[in-house]
């Protein structure tokens, strides 16, 4: 029997993954997408882990969705609709709350409550952040260009990237420079004055990262979660209907339609390479899968050290790879509740069914999070960001029931005493649950089941390395034609047919689908196929 | 009544440098200083009755231009090209101590790395060194001599080579933690290497961004000397070229008066109420001191006020002074000397860091020591010695506030540290002190005793440092310039920001 | 838990005048200004603007910003951030400013009000307070106190206002020239009247301690109930405000502060308020670019159109030809003015363009059809509107 010979395999059905093999399939190219789970969707999937309940087990909601992919794939006919957030309650050290509510006015007033000075000075707040916003939220389906290319291609997308900058006019160019290294709380101190405004706006500084408030870089990260948008809202966030999984499942509907394959159960033990071109991989039930192309979903760490032979790859690859920076600092506890929690401080638990939770604390709070994080530990007072996604979603938990999203910032990805035991995660998602237990008394009874899931867990099961959400840390050093190494930044791997399209690669983490469409531009490129990626598309143009 | 072409507030060496440079240039150049000596943080000072030292207490990358240009040889400055060997100390007397290029007291492995880390190190710096005695022009290039700079700039960027360059652009902004781990394994050797890039800075190893480019800087000068004979050459060259230097005469304010129809800095009025009129004030002081405190708001834009309010001035950094009945004994060392750094390892540094950013001294402080007195018997009486330590971190703004008994506390904290290392120093004491940021700013008048001025940082370094607007020396008022510390390229006794900022003017 | 209970906290605060108000607002017409219910209008926006033009009406400015600046140093902030020279303001006289970032983009326009040689009031539009205090830094001696919600105005406009408040016995009020402040004493405190306004019109804006908002508020509309005292909302005052040329955030200028995109905000010369810039001040924020400004000659300037026909051009292109081929600006506010019979508006026009034809692209809509048209326009050298009476002291008996 002659063994088929696909034109790519996938390695990974990440939303990464299944949005790369959508655009290729949709070239015409004879594709599979190999996953080592039985579900699909990696970070970006929903499961029943309770009977009745539907968990987003790992990432929680939804912001930089690239709609010109949501569009051109037509995941609304794929059952994906997204539903944007209406605003967040943050709650203080000291039991204040600050409601970041979606009408202006109404926000205005409660800033007031806290600093008329604040009030005022959000507005040069929010028209700086959307000038850096938009000035990085072009580069998102672009290829980065190498600088130390003389390529046409590269010169040209550098001086886009120039022209880009030039267009900020000289005054913020430096303020862009300064505002790309320094940290989230040295930034809101230009603006604000009062604490909770500050750990409020502060707090998207250090999702997923292990760098903290006061750590210089963490500015940026605060902008890569708010660049996104719900609609032309930029800097809103959604949630999926049927949890982030339907975001996944609606991919993989698509690349079906356009006639890919998906293979579950079906892990990569190793990528074939012959005369130095990859050429397929092995499962790890010992079948081979042949192909033109490779494209990996999988971290860059995770591909170069584990389903690779090292004397496959050019010398320092390796060594690259270990060293790409990719440290687990989050923990995510899903918890079913047999009734909608009441909170502490909230006038009749406004905004609890249609925003998020943020346990933001003060900046020291979550800095000392930080400071227990370095030294292997995870903190009794963590920052943690919570939702509710049964209030809206009627698909997740039982009619009156609920299951609440709750994603932590700090937890190590080992231990100082050692590797994670199931004592210890358990001590740590009690840790969590005491947290909201302060702001919300009789939380704990309303616990009908609950899902701790440290970095370790999230190696496990969806494997990323050390439990790292962005696939590495974004910062500068692994950011744009950094990212995942420099010279490797358009998504072509050292050995040749290999790709990357996971969110070790430009733009990095978050569901946005960037990198694996990005990824198939470059493919297709290769292959001398027309494009089948849209271009971007912005509000503000 | 006197007219000077310019006056120069502060008789540190970047004042001096930059006076030399002036009055070369045939000015009529006045320096003002409020100390009773030249010096500024370079200068030594008595400190118990026969022991002197001074604040900064290393020469470690002085360009040889000025060297040359102001002839700082012939005025006694005893240059010398090999740097002070570096001592990582370890407890059980396991030092690792790097010298000419070498690493000793490590494993194979690192010893083999060292040096193609150093080659590498040292190329960024080769290629950044000729900027650091230029002026960075503005981003906004208006002009054919501003474009040749970034072009200069660009092209030694790709002269490195395409894997050099990725490497330099990857590395620019590494946390200096990254950087060591990359590299080596041995924990002393990696906290030495980093502290370069952390010293002085409200940072820590694992704080990314700003680390690389202070290392960088450190490694590009020409020459390593003593403070004492830098200053004291300076002195002579400044004064020989014809420039007036007046010790014990504080500024208490430039004047700034209307000048065909705008505000501009015209002289200064001293404290004692003289004024002393001046086509251009040249202020060596640090930003903050000399906007807000010299030459005040109302003559200043509101964003750049403000900005400069919010420059990154906070010190860190106290300085331990320790009288010694004779040479300390560091276990293990068989020669005392070069400079000696207490950390061992780079989580030592980030742990002691963790405590300063909530405003609390280090319990375990870190630090690096000099014995100034081996090198110039002149600082401590015959066979008995003068230990110089920068012990980090101790913030500037502690919580509740500096006072005798918390200053004595630290103090005693980073004497038990070095006794540790050397367990018979607490009998050789004399005298101790201990002056702490507050103390460095309110004796020498540095704005949170950051004796970089303010940080140095990617974000407040080149055409930004201080900040846009008063980055090429001169200011948005007229007839001020900038010429100390808190200009490009910034800290250290280096003297580029003195020299550029005299260029800038005679342009 | 009923859903209005639930957002309770989110409902819009509530003027200090809100009572009356609320009974006057017969179409429950409400729009928000800076975190205040605000009326639209009261009965209907065209009488109350006529009103405005023929007898009196009263506008509530509670909701405009106010801030006192006190202290030693309280003139030479001031004069710092704004552009024209207050040095020479005097006591219990007001004068109207315009602030600039360190680029010369405007960031706000006001008034300041000189109550003592160590006490000013500074009202504007929208909230300040943050560059207030970055303006504030630095100086020894000044405190900034937001008093926007401390203080109940009332702006009372129109031809029959002297008489009104004459009638109120308000003695002497006849002397005071426009810019001028008086103080009355009012049920053992004190009623502050200046003679200033939205409207180009006569009128005056009357500042008390909010306790004794109503009370003034009642006897204010006791004196006017013979002369037609009505109050009006955003939508007259937008009116009237247009004819007199008077410029709008939003809609001739965005605040240089809260714009994202590189030079979409404006610089007082383009905005035709050079008049206000004083390059005699040897210092104020943004000298040095607005010279440079000046110099250059703005990009565009702030122009009086008059159109011809009777459809207003709201947001039109304006081109040079007809064939509305080259563009040379744009309309920021637009309306047929009732007072003047004419086809008014403000526009961004090319400076160099502005000696050229003018035409406007304007498209309007008949029973859903949608059509458009060119239209000539002439450039006004004068305010639309600005009768001898807003000048006059003492005013015209109406």
């Amino acid at each position: 029997m002659v063994m088929k010979k696909y034109d790519a395999i996938i390695i990974g059905a990440g939303h990464n993954g299944l949005t790369n093999a959508a655009y290729l399939a949709k070239a015409g190219l004879d594709v599979v997408v190999v996953e080592k789970n039985d579900y699909i969707g990696g970070a970006s999937t929903s499961r029943e882990m309770h009977e009745g309940w539907v968990y987003s087990s790992a990432s929680y909601v939804c912001s930089m969705l690239r709609q010109a992919i949501h569009r051109d794939l037509n995941l609304t006919k794929h059952g994906l609709i997204l539903v944007p957030y209406l605003g967040t309650v943050n709650f203080g050290d000291d039991g204040s709350t600050l409601v970041d509510y979606p009408n202006e006015e109404a926000a205005y007033l409660e800033l007031k409550r806290h600093s008329p000075h604040d009030a005022d000075a959000m507005h040069r707040f929010q028209a700086d952040l959307a000038r850096y916003a938009q000035f990085i939220r072009k580069t998102l389906l672009r290829t980065p260009p190498d600088p130390t290319s003389l390529r046409p291609r590269d010169i040209r997308e550098l001086m886009f990237l120039g022209k880009q900058f030039w267009a900020l006019g000289e005054k913020e160019m430096y303020e862009y420079v300064r505002f790309f290294t320094m940290s989230a709380a040295d930034f809101l101190e230009d603006y604000f004055e009062n604490g909770l405004v500050k750990a409020a706006m502060s707090s998207a500084g250090i999702i997923g990262t292990a760098l903290g408030v006061f750590s210089p870089g963490s500015a940026y990260i605060l902008l890569h979660h708010v660049m996104g948008d719900v609609d032309g809202n930029i800097g809103a966030w959604g949630l999926a209907r049927g949890g982030m999984g339907a975001i996944s499942n609606a991919i993989a509907g698509a690349m079906q339609e356009h006639g890919g394959e998906l293979r579950t159960n079906a892990g990569v033990s190793q990528v074939l390479v012959k005369n130095g071109k990859a050429s397929g991989v092995v499962l790890e039930s010992g079948e081979e899968l042949y192909s033109g192309i490779v494209v990996s979903n999988l971290d860059a760490k995770r591909t170069f050290t584990k389903i690779m032979d090292r004397k496959d790859l050019p010398p320092g690859i390796f060594e690259k790879a270990e060293q790409f920076k990719i440290r687990g600092s989050s923990g995510k506890v899903n918890i079913a509740l047999s009734a909608l929690p009441k909170f502490k401080g909230l006038p009749d638990n406004r905004y609890i069914d249609r925003g998020g939770q943020g346990f933001t604390g003060s900046l020291e709070t979550m800095e000392r999070a930080y400071d227990c994080w370095k030294r292997g530990r995870w903190s009794d007072d963590p920052f943690v960001e919570s939702v509710i996604p049964s209030a809206w979603d009627p698909t997740v938990a039982p009619p009156g029931k609920h299951w609440m999203s709750n994603f932590i910032q700090y937890c190590p990805p080992t231990l100082a005493d050692g590797p994670w035991t199931p004592g210890e995660r358990d001590r740590f998602g009690q840790a969590v649950v005491d947290k909201i237990e302060r702001y919300s008394p009789g939380f704990k009874d309303l616990i009908v089941h609950m899902e701790v899931r440290t970095p370790h867990e999230l190696e496990q099961e969806i494997g990323l390395t050390e439990g790292n959400i962005f696939q590495g840390e974004l910062t500068i050093d692994q950011l744009l034609f950094n990212r995942p190494f420099p010279g490797y930044a358009q998504y072509r791997m050292p050995v040749k047919n290999l790709y990357m399209c996971g969110s070790s690669t430009h733009p990095g983490g978050g569901v946005s689908a960037a990198c694996g469409a990005n990824a198939a531009r470059e493919i297709l490129m290769d292959l001398k196929r027309p494009n089948t990626v849209p271009e971007d598309d912005f509000y503000d143009e | 009544m006197e007219h000077y072409d310019s006056i120069i507030i502060g008789a540190g060496h970047n004042g001096l440098v930059c006076a030399a440079y002036l009055a070369r240039a045939g000015q009529k150049v006045l320096v003002l200083e409020t100390a009773d000596k030249p010096g500024g943080l370079a200068a030594s000072r008595e400190f118990h009755a026969g022991f002197k030292a001074p604040v900064a207490h290393s020469v470690n990358h002085f360009p040889k231009k000025i060297v040359t240009d102001l002839g700082l040889e012939s005025h006694g400055f005893g240059t010398s090209s090999e740097s002070l060997p570096t001592i990582g100390l370890s407890e059980e007397g396991h030092h690792v101590v790097l010298q000419g290029g070498a690493v000793t007291g490590v494993e194979a492995g690192d010893a083999a790395a060292y040096p193609d880390f150093m080659k590498q190190m040292q190329r960024f710096a080769d290629a950044l060194k000729p900027f650091w005695l230029k002026t960075i022009p503005r981003a906004a290039i208006t002009n054919l001599a501003d474009m040749m700079t970034f072009g200069r700039i660009g092209l030694k960027l790709r002269m490195l080579g395409k894997e050099d360059m990725r490497e330099f652009m990857r590395i620019t902004a590494l946390p200096a933690r990254d950087l060591m781990d990359e590299n080596f394994d041995h924990p002393i050797l990696k906290s030495v290497l980093c502290w370069d890039g952390l010293i002085g800075s409200k940072m820590a190893p694992r704080s990314p961004n700003h680390a690389v480019l202070p290392l960088l800087y450190r490694m590009s000068g020409d020459y390593c000397g003593d403070p004492g004979s830098l200053i004291e050459a300076l002195h002579a060259a400044a004064s020989a070229s014809g420039a007036k230097i007046r010790t014990a005469t504080a500024v208490e304010r430039i004047l700034v008066r209307t000048k065909d129809g705008v505000l501009a800095a015209q002289g200064v009025e001293l404290a004692n109420g003289e004024k002393i009129e001046a086509d251009r004030v040249v202020s060596s002081a640090d930003p903050q001191t000399t906007f807000f405190s010299l030459a005040g708001v109302e003559s200043l834009e509101i964003e750049f006020t403000n900005r400069i309010r919010r420059l990154r001035c906070d010190g860190y950094v106290a300085k331990l002074h320790l009288a010694l009945n004779g040479l300390p004994e560091f276990t293990g060392l068989d020669q005392v000397g070069g400079r000696m750094i207490i950390a061992p390892h780079m989580d030592a540094i980030e742990f002691a860091y963790d405590e300063a950013k909530y405003g609390e001294c280090s319990n375990e402080p870190v630090m690096e020591i000099v014995i100034p007195s081996l090198r110039d018997s002149s600082l401590a009486p015959q066979g008995q010695h003068v230990l110089s330590a920068h012990v980090m971190y101790a913030p500037r703004r502690l919580k509740g506030g500096w006072d005798d008994s918390k200053r004595e506390s630290f103090r005693e904290r980073a004497i038990d540290a070095i006794a540790r290392y050397a367990p018979g120093i607490r009998g050789q004491i004399i005298h101790s002190e201990l002056l702490t940021p507050k103390d460095l700013e309110s004796d020498f008048g540095v704005t949170g005793g950051h004796w970089h001025h303010t940080e140095f940082a990617l974000d407040q370094a080149l055409m930004m440092r201080p900040t846009y607007q008063a980055a090429q020396y001169s200011t948005p008022l007229p007839g001020l310039y900038l010429c100390g510390a808190g200009c490009h390229p910034g800290g250290d006794l280096n003297g580029s920001p003195g020299h550029n900022a005299a260029h800038e003017i005679l342009r | 838990m009923n859903t209005a209970e639930k957002y309770a906290d989110e409902r819009l605060m509530r003027s200090h005048f809100h009572p009356r108000e609320a009974a006057w607002n017969v179409r429950d017409a409400w729009a928000s200004w800076n975190g205040y219910k605000f009326a639209e209008c009261y009965y209907d926006a065209e009488y109350e603007y006529f009103c405005v033009r023929n007898s009196c009406a009263t506008y509530d400015i509670c909701p405009m910003q106010k801030y006192y600046v006190q202290g030693r140093d309280a003139e030479a902030m001031l004069n710092r951030m704004v552009t024209r020279d207050i040095s020479k303001l005097p006591l219990d006289r007001v004068t109207y400013v315009v602030w600039c970032t360190d680029q010369g983009r405007m960031v706000d326009d006001g008034t300041i009000f000189k109550l003592a040689d160590d006490r000013f009031m500074l009202t504007c539009g929208s909230p300040c307070g943050a560059w207030l205090k970055m303006s504030a830094f630095g100086f020894s001696d000044v405190t900034v106190t937001d008093m926007s919600d401390h203080i109940a105005a009332l702006s009372l406009q129109g031809p029959t206002s002297c008489a009104v408040l004459k009638k109120m016995g308000l003695h002497g009020i006849d002397s005071a020239k426009p810019f001028d402040i008086r103080h009355f004493p009012f049920h053992g405190d004190t009623l502050m009247v200046s003679r200033t306004g939205f409207t180009g019109d006569l009128g005056y804006e009357l500042w008390v301690n909010p306790e004794l908002a109503l009370q003034m508020w009642d006897e204010l509309y006791a004196a006017g109930a013979d002369y037609n005292i009505q109050p009006f909302g955003e939508e007259a005052t937008n009116m009237a405000r247009l004819e007199a040329g008077f410029i709008m955030p939003g809609m001739e200028f965005n605040e240089a502060l809260k714009t994202i995109h590189f030079e979409h905000d404006q610089t007082p010369f383009e905005l035709n308020l050079g008049w206000l810039v004083d390059f005699n001040k040897p210092h104020f924020n943004g000298r040095n670019a607005l010279l440079k400004e000046k110099e250059r000659g703005p990009k565009y300037t702030l122009t009086r159109l008059d159109i011809e026909g009777n459809k207003p051009a709201e947001h039109s292109y304006l081109y040079s030809n007809k064939r509305c081929t080259r563009e040379i600006g744009y309309v920021t506010s637009a309306m047929w003015s009732p007072a003047v019979k004419a086809n008014i508006a403000l526009a961004m026009v090319k400076t160099d363009c502005l000696e050229g034809e003018i035409w406007a692209e304007i498209y309007y809509e008949k029973e859903l059809r949608q059509y458009n048209k060119a239209a000539r326009c002439s450039v006004m050298k004068k305010p639309f509107w600005a009768p001898a009476r807003a000048r006059a002291t003492p005013p015209p008996d109406y």
